[in-house]
């Protein structure tokens, strides 16, 4: 296991750096200056000069490369081009927004989807089994931005209980008030995820309901809890963490758009912005978090996968 | 860049909102306000600073929240436009209007505790001349010879050219104090509020400056909540999660406040045109009959009332009503497609022609391109609408002047002096508007720059320079519980320290 944990970790680390490649190169690539977005009409051709100067795009790109190389291995991501404010500090304090947006709708989802799919296997032949097939589908096919504004427009414009959109002025120092803003956004979140998570463990456990080892240990005479337990929810899980692992990255990716729609100061909307304005530093630090953030994920859902498999720690990997 | 949203969420939340509007009355208050003089004002707006110093790239964003509020300047223009001494005691002029002598206030401390000084003065007028200065106002300030501090009350300036706008200019101007170092994510102003925190991507909060030299805010503190969908500040406005809107910017969403009795929409005064902008210097827009061939086939008035409704006017040239050279200049190059054929004949365009027309992604612009099409297309000129963004505009149209015309926004006011510089992207080149121009920036009396703008503005409308499609609308809508807020958001100014809640 040991072995397995650091080649899974070098690989991370290999694929983050060529990711970094990728992102700088790309990036590089999109037509347009980075100085247009610092100045506005009425300014000089020295102005321009001067800025581009200031925020080192006249500089020849191997050396902006590893310029910005440098900084990583520093743990620094620079400074933007637009603010000229580190960017570092702004990741983490947007971080506080994003991440428990995700991890709050990623466990709600869990809680959700588990007993429900379950269930909807357990009973599949009944109009209980057949409601849950198609609600989950229905929120398959919903866009979360819709069901977030369908949320908005009940809970807050008609309703009045919670706030459209919107983060408080000083954070989580106020608790209270953050978490009620994080309440539809994590809501509308968890819907969704949970739509796709419900078909995912219903799949899993009927295949495990038909499994001929579970017919066995209830001819042994097991009871049905007792031979789920021991034989089906093992089996039933391994698939469920990997669409788990996946589903957690796409959230946190996907934050963008809900952010947008609830006003929030997350890492999404810092991305949406830095693009806008050609902001290189603020696009790569937020892109290179996120990318390693889905990549961590990725290395827990496997770690996790073979905790539960005996079978995948015994083959080669 | 400023309104980029999302089509489809617009759609979808004007749907839900006039859904919403049916059932919903004002709701109750948020959490009451203490006292009126201790309320705090919460300010809807969709311009959050880039960061927080105006010489440094701040925008729109950092004017609105900081000038008048946290930072002063020698002088401030007033939400009506004039120019009013602020820091400045008082100011003299030497006859040949080259040197102003400025006399400081006393008693003006900043936020940090220290006392305002002459030399706080000249190095925050440097500060905004400097090489690596972002300022937008660099380019329209004077030469400056000499800036002199003979004493800690006294700033003397001496001009290399009289400049009647000077003082103007210094309005523009915030007094920071020279020991304060960079002031891209802190303050040290002399304003009525503080600055408590900045929280990016959110909201930015001010508190009340106990020992402000003045008159003290009649609120107790500022925040300014910040917003990328117009949809989305609209519902926080609805829900009073915030109290006024600075500037809204969706007209679709104008109905649900009008038609309320807890909000009031307010039309002030704008200064930013929406312009149809010819490259000048190429065919077949150097030809003044097509310039004013194009103007004539264009409807102005159904496009303003097909985007804006009610809101929003027509204007004639790039001189809007706030400014003291305005003159009424609607008549010039009306609406008149027959005039329009006739004059495209006499160009020798009989049989219409085509060009491409540059257009930024953002609204109204695209709207504005399909209707321009439109209605050339009567008169026979075809239309190719290139969609470009922000970006590829300043670089395409606004430093490389590729192009053949364009939709723009011009912002400020008193911009109509773009029209004596022909290096400028438009590329009009009137060497008898360049002369006036530049005369009136040197006129000894406001009387006789007056007189000569006012020609020069004449002259521009009448070499249909430009086509000058209309005036936005300036609305500031706010919940009825809230006065004494500045309605006309003058360059972007928002004062703050007048409002009452309750």
């Amino acid at each position: 296991m040991t072995r397995y944990l650091v080649r899974r970790a070098a690989l991370l680390v290999g694929t983050l750096l060529l990711a970094s490649i990728v992102l700088f190169v790309l990036l590089r690539l999109l037509p347009g200056d980075p100085a247009n977005a610092l100045l506005s009409v009425g300014a000089t051709p020295d102005q321009v000069a001067a800025a581009r100067h200031q925020i080192g795009t006249d500089r020849p790109l191997p050396a902006q490369f590893g310029h910005w190389l440098g900084q990583l291995a520093t743990l620094h991501f620079g400074t933007s081009f637009v603010s000229s404010l580190p960017v570092g500090p702004e990741i983490v304090s947007r971080l506080a927004v994003t991440v428990p947006l995700t991890l709050a709708a990623f466990v709600l989802a869990v809680v959700v989807a588990v007993p429900v799919g379950f269930v909807a296997a357990h009973r599949s032949h009944t109009w209980y089994g057949a409601v849950v097939g198609v609600v989950s589908q229905l929120g398959i096919a919903v866009p979360a931005f819709w069901l977030g504004l369908l949320l908005v427009w009940v809970f807050a414009l008609h309703l009045r209980v919670l706030p459209a959109g919107g983060f408080p002025p000083y954070g989580w120092s106020t608790p209270g008030d953050a978490m009620r803003a994080l309440v539809l956004p994590v809501v509308t979140v968890a819907l969704v995820m949970a739509a796709s998570l419900i078909r995912y463990v219903r799949s899993a456990t009927l295949d495990v309901l038909g499994s001929d080892h579970l017919r066995t240990a209830r001819a042994l005479g097991s009871s049905f809890v007792g031979a789920m337990w021991r034989h089906g929810v093992r089996n039933a899980a391994v698939p469920v963490v990997s669409v788990l692992g996946i589903e957690l990255a796409t959230t946190f990716l996907g934050a963008v758009v809900i952010e947008s729609v609830f006003a929030l100061p997350g890492l999404g909307s810092m991305l949406v912005r830095g693009i806008a304005q050609h902001d290189y530093p603020v696009i790569q630090g937020v892109l290179f978090v996120s990318t390693f953030a889905v990549l961590i994920v990725g290395f827990l859902a496997d770690v996790a996968q073979r905790l539960i498999d005996p079978r995948l720690r015994t083959g080669r990997l | 860049m400023k309104k980029q949203r999302i089509a489809l969420f617009g759609a979808v939340v004007a749907t839900a909102l006039a859904l919403a509007a049916c059932g919903s009355g004002a709701g109750d208050a948020s959490p009451a306000a203490a006292g009126k003089s201790d309320a705090i004002i919460q300010v809807g707006s969709l311009y959050e600073p880039q960061n927080l110093d105006n010489t440094a790239g701040g925008g729109q964003g950092v004017t609105e929240a900081f000038n008048g509020n946290v930072y002063e300047g020698l002088f401030k223009l007033t939400d009506d436009g004039k120019v009013e001494p602020l820091l400045a005691a008082n100011h003299t002029v030497s006859a040949d209007g080259l040197t102003y002598t400025f006399t400081l206030r006393d008693g003006v401390t900043f936020h940090s505790g220290k006392a305002l000084t002459s030399a706080d003065v000249k190095y925050s007028i440097e500060k905004v001349l400097a090489p690596d200065s972002k300022s937008a106002r660099k380019s329209s300030f004077p030469e400056i010879k000499q800036i002199a501090t003979p004493d800690p009350k006294t700033v003397t300036v001496t001009l290399a050219a009289r400049s009647i706008s000077f003082v103007y200019n210094l309005s523009y101007v915030w007094i920071v104090n020279d020991q304060a170092g960079s002031l891209q994510a802190k303050e040290d102003g002399t304003g009525p509020y503080k600055l408590d925190g900045w929280k990016r991507g959110s909201s930015l909060t001010l508190t009340k400056n106990p020992s402000y030299w003045g008159t003290p805010a009649t609120n107790g503190g500022v925040v300014f909540h910040y917003f990328t969908d117009g949809s989305a500040l609209d519902n926080a406005l609805l829900t009073n999660a915030v109290d006024v809107v600075t500037s809204e910017q969706n007209p679709d969403a104008l109905a649900q406040f009008t038609d309320n009795p807890a909000y009031k929409v307010t039309d002030g005064h704008s200064t930013t045109k929406l312009l149809l902008a010819f490259n000048d210097r190429v065919a077949p827009f150097n030809d003044v009959k097509v310039r004013k061939a194009v103007s004539a086939a264009i409807d102005d008035k159904k496009l303003l009332q097909s985007i804006w409704g009610d809101h929003g006017s027509l204007i004639g040239s790039m001189v809007p009503p706030s400014d003291p050279w305005h003159t009424d200049l609607t008549g010039v190059n009306a609406y008149n497609v027959d005039e329009a054929k006739k004059l495209l004949a006499d160009a020798g365009h009989a049989g219409g022609f085509t060009f491409t027309l540059d257009t930024p992604n953002y609204d109204p612009h695209p709207t504005v391109a399909a209707f321009v099409k439109s209605e050339l297309a009567k008169v026979g000129i075809t239309v190719d609408i290139n969609v470009i963004t922000a970006d590829q505009w300043y670089t395409k149209v606004y430093q490389n002047k590729d192009f053949a015309a364009t939709l723009q926004e011009h912002v400020n006011d008193r911009d109509v002096v773009w029209y004596g510089d022909p290096s400028f992207y438009w590329g009009y080149d009137n060497p008898q508007v360049t002369a006036w121009i530049k005369q009136a920036e040197q006129a000894p009396s406001e009387a006789e720059q007056t007189d000569l703008l006012k020609k020069a503005d004449r002259q521009i409308a009448e070499d249909a320079a430009s086509d000058w499609l209309y005036l936005y609308p300036q609305i500031v809508v706010a919940s009825t519980k809230l006065s004494g807020y500045p309605v006309n958001g003058l360059n972007s100014q928002f004062f703050a320290y007048g409002i009452q809640k309750g």
